[in-house]
């Protein structure tokens, strides 16, 4: 048995009334890979933020390496070799500064280090470490101007540059091209190999097979699971984390009446060839396709949010031209946005303004808001999609990721819709919750169009009747969702221009693995 | 129940009450300790003292729900004041013509404020500044820097031979009689309206709550089909006009345009509408504290007067309190805040 690097033992926390830990025993051995699993609000993230250094539990014990471990904050917590690369980006970087600094900047705050700056000897450590990591950049480039996976990579690579005991890597993989994803799971295997705890925090099941070495899943703020006998026993582990077997989605897929949207000969950049579709009422059309596929602009453009190169767009017949998000609306085309806390959620508000923010019109008389009318929509609306709440007057912050996202939705379903665009619908959502997301959706969907914008093509599976593949800014593929050829789908994904595998998309599903 | 969950009530209490409980325990030191601090007029003379800065705060408080600011409040009342004894002494127009002249140029002050920060993408503590300092000037041009006074001499020789209407004077001047004779001036009772229209429009009207969600998240607002930008530059547009409303009631006080009045009017209306965030626990702004706000300061300086407070202990207890209500405000609201996400 190898030997024991952090053990937690009944470790509790409570943020108000929520019970969020129930007394976690967990021990993380040195050289060893352990995938945390769990859905929305299992209480993973909690975990992480005691272990780090950002919360304090309110009773239990820590050990790290044998010795009482209570960081007093975070710097304590890395000083005393438990690293952190958290799943915001942009925690994980100053964007300002260059890559050298980025990689060194720890090291700046050591204790003893001179009033004045060596940058020569700054970049030549950088480039030592950013060599090790496999990264070619100029370590003179500033962050802000890195692509998305770039900066990833810094983020863990200033997290290895501090030489861990135990490395805790939230969702590491979730903005990484596969042979990004590769380059950091060699990485993974040789910290592993010099012995450093990891824990692996995780939705994809590509990753967790590829990494770990022992799953724990966690459920309700407890370890309901720990499977660590080869070979892993990965169904048994999403069941722990779910608490119910999990069952394929059964789509019958409808073919739709009337044309409400007619996409002719759209151009979405200058010299792409031009997409063609018709998407009819009542069915539900996933476009899937991979970061820079051109899914987010087309959802863009048929918002108004974008100027597309070329091309005409007919809805119900008639020319379309919106201009801006209130004209779409206008015209009876919705959209809920990707990224719900930087488009959607407005912080502020409880749920029922939330909900009814884009028809507040609906809810006054002479401009004055009825609360009332507010009111028993939102509850109505909360009952029918399913969100977890004690009233509509909870403030949306204190929903998980999975509810506050109903909320989202739901809002978008209060008035009939021409058009229903859902950008990436379930981002940072728990299956549950999906579930139930998808499952409304398609429950609705008659009367309108539906177009959902997804990179996961299980969760296009999940609810779409056909599936129109995207691959720079062109169809690349369609299928009606009836015994879909996953192989063939996989490969329109990634294209017919890189059939190599290094750069195919991640296939993520736990869904998918599992059938 | 615990006594964790004990603490919690007690800190949500004191969060959501304790200014109203301090203000109210003020009074009633005041009436103690002060004599002549509890009477009907002295209660109208806290009121009236800050009407003015009162009515400008409650501008501010609608750029600060829209996620702005606005620094050029205080220029654009003491333009308002020039303005105003400019129309009727020197161009001889009538009162009505004044107030009309001078709403006008605070709207358009507020769409030229609004347009920059909206159209020009200039940050709004820096646009607003620059549209302060250029008043400041403005309002100084045409009289080449003097106050402006019936019978004062004009650069072409002639002298002025208008005067300030006692239409306009009553807006100043004007009591009301209310249980007793002419208790009410009308400065008080324009703030009071305004307070109510401002309360109403921002708590209880759609647009007042859309402004509220483009102040939270402006992307989202925009995305769920607002028109930001107009809201945002209808919010500098209320601004500059409730300055301006401040500024004529100013002249109309004075009786004349004096260069030197309303200082302090920008620095005291901003700590008003801060003050507003800590009232019943807000932290956000809201029209409500605003007024309560500008009213606590108003009763802590005429307390402090009475008692014989020298006047240089003024700014230094409006500082005190605008300190504590911010700590208020974003110290205690951030420790109730529940679970985020998990």
């Amino acid at each position: 048995m190898k030997d024991i690097t952090c053990k937690l033992h009944a470790l509790e926390k409570s943020f108000g009334r929520n019970h969020v830990l129930r007394g976690i025993d967990l021990e993380l051995r040195a050289g060893e890979v352990t995938a945390l699993m769990g859905a929305n609000g299992a209480g993973k993230s909690t975990l992480v933020k005691i272990l780090c250094g950002y919360h304090f539990a309110d009773s239990g014990q820590m050990e790290l390496g044998g010795a009482s471990y209570a960081p007093a904050d975070a710097a304590d917590a890395i000083s005393k070799g438990v690293v952190t690369v958290h799943q915001s980006i942009d925690d994980g970087v100053i964007p300002d500064l260059d890559v050298a600094t980025n990689l060194t900047l720890d090291r700046l705050t050591e204790p003893g280090v001179g009033l004045f700056v060596n940058d020569r000897k700054l970049r030549r450590q950088a480039r030592a470490v950013a060599e090790s990591m496999g990264l070619t950049m100029d370590v003179r480039t500033r962050v802000a101007d890195l692509d998305v996976a770039d900066r990833q990579m810094i983020a863990i690579a200033r997290a290895m540059a501090r030489s861990p005991k135990l490395l805790i890597l939230d969702e590491p993989t979730s903005s990484l091209s596969a042979s990004e994803a590769d380059r950091l799971f060699n990485l993974i295997d040789r910290l592993r190999a010099d012995g450093v705890a990891i824990l692996y925090i995780s939705h994809r099941m590509s990753d967790i097979r590829r990494v770990a070495d022992r799953i724990v899943s966690m459920r309700d703020g407890a370890i309901s699971g720990v499977f660590d006998t080869e070979p892993l026993d990965y169904v048994g582990a999403v069941n722990a984390m779910l608490g119910h077997q999990m069952t394929e989605v059964d789509i019958d897929p409808v073919a739709g009446g009337a044309a409400v949207l007619d996409v002719r000969e759209l151009r979405l950049f200058e010299g792409n060839p031009p997409i063609n579709f018709t998407a009819r009422e009542g069915e539900v059309i996933a476009f899937t396709g991979l970061l820079g596929s051109g899914t987010t602009e087309l959802a863009e453009v048929l918002f108004g949010l974008a100027e597309p190169a070329e091309g005409t767009l007919l809805l119900d017949g008639k020319a379309y031209h919106p201009s801006n998000a209130s004209e779409a609306v206008a015209s009876g085309v919705f959209m809920s946005p990707k990224d719900r806390s930087d488009n959607a959620v407005i912080a502020d508000f409880d749920i029922a303004d939330n909900m009814t923010l884009p028809f507040l019109k609906a809810f006054s008389r002479f401009s004055f808001l009825s609360e009332r009318a507010q009111r028993r929509a939102s509850a109505s609306m909360i009952d029918k999609i399913g969100v977890k709440c004690q009233s509509e007057r909870d403030g949306i912050g204190t929903l998980s990721g999975g509810n506050q996202q109903k909320v989202m939705i739901g809002r978008w379903l209060l008035e009939e819709s021409r058009v229903l665009l859902l950008d990436e619908p379930f981002q940072g959502v728990d299956i549950g919750a999906r579930r139930d997301i998808g499952h409304y959706i398609r429950q609705t969907a008659a009367g309108r169009a539906t177009l959902v914008f997804v990179a996961e093509i299980d969760e296009a599976l999940e609810i779409a009747d056909r599936i129109i593949v995207l691959n720079e800014a062109m169809i690349a593929g369609e299928y009606v969702n009836r015994n879909v050829d996953l192989n063939h789908l996989v490969a329109a994904v990634s294209g017919p221009a890189r059939p190599q595998a290094s750069d195919q998309p991640l296939p993520p599903s736990p869904n998918q693995a599992m059938a | 129940m615990t006594s964790n969950d004990t603490s919690r009530t007690a800190l949500e209490l004191a969060i959501r009450y304790g200014f109203i409980v301090l203000l109210c325990g003020l009074a009633v030191f005041f009436s103690i300790y002060a004599s002549g601090f509890a009477s009907a007029r002295s209660a109208v003379f806290v009121f009236q003292s800050v009407a003015i800065t009162g009515i400008l705060a409650l501008g501010v408080t609608c750029t600060l729900v829209v996620g702005g600011f606005d620094l050029s409040i205080g220029s654009v009342a003491t333009s308002a004041l020039m303005l105003s004894a400019y129309t009727m002494v020197i161009l001889e127009q009538s009162a009505f013509v004044a107030v009309v002249v001078c709403l006008a140029m605070g709207a358009l002050v507020g769409l030229i404020n609004g347009l920059l920060i909206v159209k020009m993408r200039v940050p709004d503590l820096l646009a607003t500044l620059g549209m302060m300092f250029l008043l400041i000037g403005l309002q100084r041009i045409p009289t080449q820097g003097n106050s402006i006074a019936t019978g004062m001499n004009l650069p072409d020789g002639s002298v002025a031979e208008g005067t300030f209407s006692a239409a306009f004077l009553w807006l100043g001047r004007h009591r009301f009689d209310l249980f007793l004779d002419r208790l009410l001036p009308v400065p008080v009772v324009v703030f009071l309206l305004i307070a109510l229209i401002i309360w109403l429009f921002l708590g209880y009207t759609r647009h007042g709550r859309l402004m509220y969600a483009i102040g939270s998240n402006e992307r989202a607002a925009g995305l769920v089909g607002t028109n930001v930008h107009r809201y945002k530059i209808v919010a500098y547009m209320i601004s500059g006009m409730l300055a301006s409303v401040g500024g004529i009631l100013l002249a109309a006080r004075l009786g004349r345009g004096d260069i030197a009045s309303g200082n302090n009017l920008l620095l005291d209306s901003v700590a008003a509408a801060l003050i507003g965030f800590a009232v019943l626990g807000a932290a956000r702004p809201n029209a409500f504290g605003t007024a309560a706000g500008a009213l606590f300061v108003g009763i802590l300086l005429q307390g402090l007067t009475m008692m014989n407070a020298p006047y240089y202990m003024q700014d230094f207890v409006k500082g005190a309190v605008l300190v504590a209500a911010l700590v208020f405000t974003f110290y205690l609201s951030s420790r109730r805040g529940g679970r985020r996400t998990a």
